[in-house]
């Protein structure tokens, strides 16, 4: 029970993105489609749950005084196996992506857990953590790409990273009616202003109805 | 002379790496609440740059590129970016403590601001010689501290302002971001 409420905090009241501010620089570049936020997600998710496992596993092994040196470069080493899968199998998710892989490394969900929750814990209880976050994000990552997708191309599609074939495709604002301010630097900073602010006002209530 | 001025120019301004790259964003909301620690962290984020993105674009080509090992730039640079804080902290604290006091705080924060991993790889991505790179591994943190510091001015404003509740912090700094991001694009096609 314990572990399905550590592993479901992730999601809303201790969401990484909107609730605990980790991770802003990605979410805020990458969401301009739903292909690229999913593709980060999923990357940032094998890099989290490889990265807790291995330090959970060392924790009793790497010493105290040289534990954040340690972290990065076995974080640098996942991102550099992940960087070198993505470019191989799927080249129009790296060209999408671009430097951002590289920069999962300084992503500080990653670094926070290993210091916070995987250096301390067990490893299938870092496993499952890694995952709970890892969810976590690429939910907020989603979240955010339909709203900016949506508003600022009129469309939503997803279409195979692998092949490039299309999934599906959607009109659902008619062209001309777009407002293209939300693919760009603009809207993406006034989305996650608001989703962080309704994250916040959802919290909020749900303490006043507490108090009554 | 020309190209270099131009290459400052559009790091600074319409490239910058906080409103138009969404890099150093953490510190960005972090450490602009005060005027006084915005430009102790521009300060030293200009100086770790700088240093870091020279002894990385070194290492880069004077070892990786002869021994053939280039994909492993990202463990190299990351760990060369973490020894220079380390490197600087240790420095500021034995030779100027006064120095060290009003930035020490902000040093270690630097390992994980993106800007630093960012600029490394891009002098080499983008094949800067040795003057570029240097022009270049300055002029982004000089972008970098201007808006900092122009948002902390607002900022310290935002402070005795109304806001909704749900506003509060880091949403409504966000709002002024994005404000701030419109006002900039309009640099776009200046050089």
């Amino acid at each position: 029970m314990d572990r399905w409420k550590n592993f479901k905090s992730g999601f809303l009241d201790e969401n990484p993105v909107f609730g605990l501010y980790l991770g802003i620089c990605s979410t805020l570049a990458i969401t301009t489609t739903l292909n690229s936020a999913l593709g980060m997600g999923v990357s940032v998710i094998a890099v989290l749950i490889a990265s807790n496992v291995i330090i959970s596993a060392l924790r009793k092994i790497i010493p105290d005084e040289i534990r954040i040196p340690v972290y990065i470069v076995i974080i640098a080493s996942l991102v550099t196996i992940v960087e070198m899968l993505i470019h191989a199998y799927s080249p129009s998710l790296y060209s999408a992506l671009g430097s951002f892989i590289n920069l999962i490394v300084v992503n500080c969900i990653i670094m926070g857990r290993a210091e916070a929750f995987a250096s301390k814990n067990s490893i299938i209880d870092s496993a499952l953590d890694g995952l709970g976050m890892g969810l976590g994000y690429t939910l907020s990552l989603v979240t955010m790409s339909l709203i900016r997708q949506i508003i600022g191309t009129g469309s939503i599609g997803l279409s195979n990273p692998f092949t490039d074939d299309v999934i599906f495709n959607f009109q659902i604002i008619p062209t001309g009616y777009e407002i293209s301010l939300f693919k760009g630097n603009v809207g993406a900073f006034l989305t996650f202003a608001i989703l962080a602010a309704s994250l916040t006002a959802y919290k909020n209530s749900k303490k006043e109805a507490k108090k009554k | 002379m020309s190209e270099l001025f131009s290459l400052f120019l559009a790091a600074v301004l319409i490239n910058n790496i906080v409103l138009t790259k969404f890099l150093g964003i953490c510190p960005f909301l972090g450490v602009s609440k005060k005027l006084d620690s915005a430009f102790g962290m521009g300060v030293s984020v200009i100086f770790v740059i700088v240093g870091a993105s020279i002894m990385s674009y070194g290492l880069y080509y004077l070892v990786l590129v002869p021994l053939g090992i280039e994909y492993m730039k990202l463990i190299t640079f990351i760990l060369v970016i973490a020894t220079f804080v380390q490197f600087t902290e240790m420095f500021i604290k034995k030779y100027s403590p006064a120095l060290y006091k009003s930035l020490g705080i902000y040093l270690p924060l630097i390992t994980t601001n993106c800007v630093v991993l960012q600029v490394a790889l891009d002098n080499i991505s983008n094949e800067f010689n040795f003057i570029e790179m240097v022009i270049y591994s300055f002029a982004v943190p000089a972008g970098f501290m201007m808006v900092l510091l122009l948002f902390a001015t607002i900022r310290e404003r935002l402070e005795t302002s109304e806001i909704p509740e749900a506003f509060k912090g880091n949403p409504i700094a966000l709002v002024v971001a994005a404000i701030m991001a419109l006002a900039f694009s309009a640099f776009a096609g200046l050089v």
